[in-house]
């Protein structure tokens, strides 16, 4: 299995290094030629979305990206990769990837100040920790999100056929469960692959 | 700070890796950072190489200033204090700064003591040229370091000098025996945990960013490829000739530091880079404050 990890800027070796401990074969996307290696599963980290989403479009990945996310290529968006999802940020003029029916609030929490960690249930899952560093939530969900986990009454983890996202960083955690969660998504898509041929 | 904020404040220095931290003065130079592709900005008065060309006590920026950028901005703000000078550090905890850089850029307010940086809630990042200051830093409780280089000279030696020290003082540790680590804890002037940490680990355990005398998208890339996590550029974006265009390339650079194509595609053209002076020419080593 397959995973590029988008490496523009921000915490991206962190899930590198998760993933890799899962057992999956990782490796860093920083340049459109890197999309051309094909992969299974992609991962927006954490970090600044204004640099990512910026990025993204000046080293003319956007589009060739939005369409295989589009065509149902698993992707596991944390914090900057939710808000690069989105399809609405209500405190930014910024749209970015827009892929997802979610609304989110960016430094919902505020500055660093506002950074927190706490233990919350995570569905099909139980409870794990989650790290919240300058995060967004979600403010609102389309009907055909899937709502993971809540703190607070705020929506932290979604899921939308393809997409998975957490405001949180699991990456930053000890615990694997998130990544594993997003790697068994990365297989179903592949065993229905083999069905259909 | 208990060790819960610790790490969350260690870990917003991880969300700002692979990124550029620009010095800006004004609201709208940090909206220009913030549009150039900057992950976090420095909010001063005046930029090092101002500084140094006016000389006299250099404190802590008017919090008013810094006010108006952190409303102008939707990425982290950092403010620089004195060495030394909590007092400070507690006025721009006060107005919620995402990170303060207890800075040699600024006339040291103590020469023998550093900020007890476990005291405060925010965040501190520090200068270090080798592995002992970096690590006296850390045990002091900051959550991030960066090498010292030169500030305001546009001359990137001294911050390959600090990196290249910083790395092989890193490996030269991991080398040791366990048996060995005693000694060199002492040697290092630095606590036995963290040389243990670092002999397990063959890094840091915090970020590592590389900053003083960066100016070009070339210095940008040296600094990464010597194992920078990420880049301050100071006085080298708004001491140059077309700051915007500037400021993006060494942010690409940054990410694709490793594509020498790319390298010279965003090395073309960007105008005059900031005059610089030589190390051989300055007065003041800011890099000999606090140690």
């Amino acid at each position: 299995m397959k995973i590029g990890i988008l490496a523009l800027q921000g915490a991206f070796a962190e899930h590198e290094k998760m993933l890799d401990a899962l057992g999956a074969e990782v490796f860093q996307i920083r340049q459109r030629s890197d999309l051309d290696r094909g992969f299974d599963g992609f991962v927006i980290p954490g970090g600044e979305s204004t640099v990512q989403g910026k990025l993204l479009r000046e080293l003319g990945m956007f589009d060739d990206l939005k369409d295989v996310i589009r065509n149902g290529l698993p992707v596991f968006g944390t914090c900057a990769g939710l808000l690069l999802l989105a399809k609405n940020i209500e405190n930014d003029d910024r749209e970015h990837l827009g892929l997802m029916n979610i609304t989110a609030v960016r430094n919902a929490y505020g500055r660093q100040l506002g950074s927190f960690a706490v233990a919350a249930e995570f569905a099909d899952i139980g409870e794990i920790p989650m790290t919240f560093i300058r995060a967004p939530y979600i403010k609102k969900a389309g009907r055909d999100v899937r709502i993971l986990a809540r703190v607070g009454g705020r929506i932290v983890a979604a899921r939308q056929d393809n997409m998975l996202v957490t405001a949180f960083h699991p990456e930053l955690t000890q615990s694997t469960a998130v990544h594993e969660y997003f790697l068994n998504m990365v297989r179903s898509v592949q065993s229905k692959a083999l069905r259909d041929v | 700070m208990n060790n819960e904020r610790f790490e969350l404040n260690k870990n917003l220095a991880q969300m700002l890796k692979g990124g550029v931290i620009m010095d800006v003065t004004t609201p709208e130079q940090a909206k220009i950072a913030e549009s150039a592709g900057a992950c976090a900005v420095m909010a001063l008065e005046r930029i090092p190489a101002d500084i140094r060309a006016a000389g006299g006590v250099s404190r802590m920026s008017d919090p008013k200033m810094i006010k108006g950028i952190q409303n102008a901005v939707s990425i982290p703000v950092m403010a620089k204090c004195r060495i030394g000078h909590f007092a400070e550090a507690r006025i721009l905890e006060a107005i919620e700064i995402d990170y303060i850089d207890e800075s040699e850029v600024l006339s040291p307010a103590d020469d023998k003591y550093h900020i007890d940086k476990t005291a405060f809630k925010v965040p501190f990042v520090c200068g270090a040229k080798d592995l002992g200051e970096a690590l006296r830093r850390i045990n002091e409780g900051a959550a991030m370091i960066r090498t010292k280089g030169e500030p305001g000279t546009g001359d990137v030696v001294q911050a390959v000098r600090h990196m290249r020290m910083m790395q092989s003082e890193i490996r030269r540790l991991g080398s040791l025996s366990p048996d060995e680590l005693f000694d060199a804890a002492k040697e290092l002037g630095v606590p036995y945990d963290l040389a243990l940490y670092v002999h397990d680990n063959k890094r840091l355990p915090v970020v590592n960013f590389a900053a003083g005398g960066v100016a070009t998208p070339a210095d940008a890339a040296l600094m990464m490829s010597l194992g920078a996590e990420g880049v301050f550029v100071g006085s080298g974006i708004f001491k140059s000739g077309n700051p915007e265009k500037r400021a993006a390339a060494i942010v690409k650079a940054v990410t694709n530091y490793e594509d020498a194509e790319m390298l010279a595609e965003l090395s073309e053209d960007l105008g005059e880079a900031m005059v610089g002076i030589n190390e051989q020419e300055i007065e003041l080593l800011m890099a000999e404050r606090g140690k």
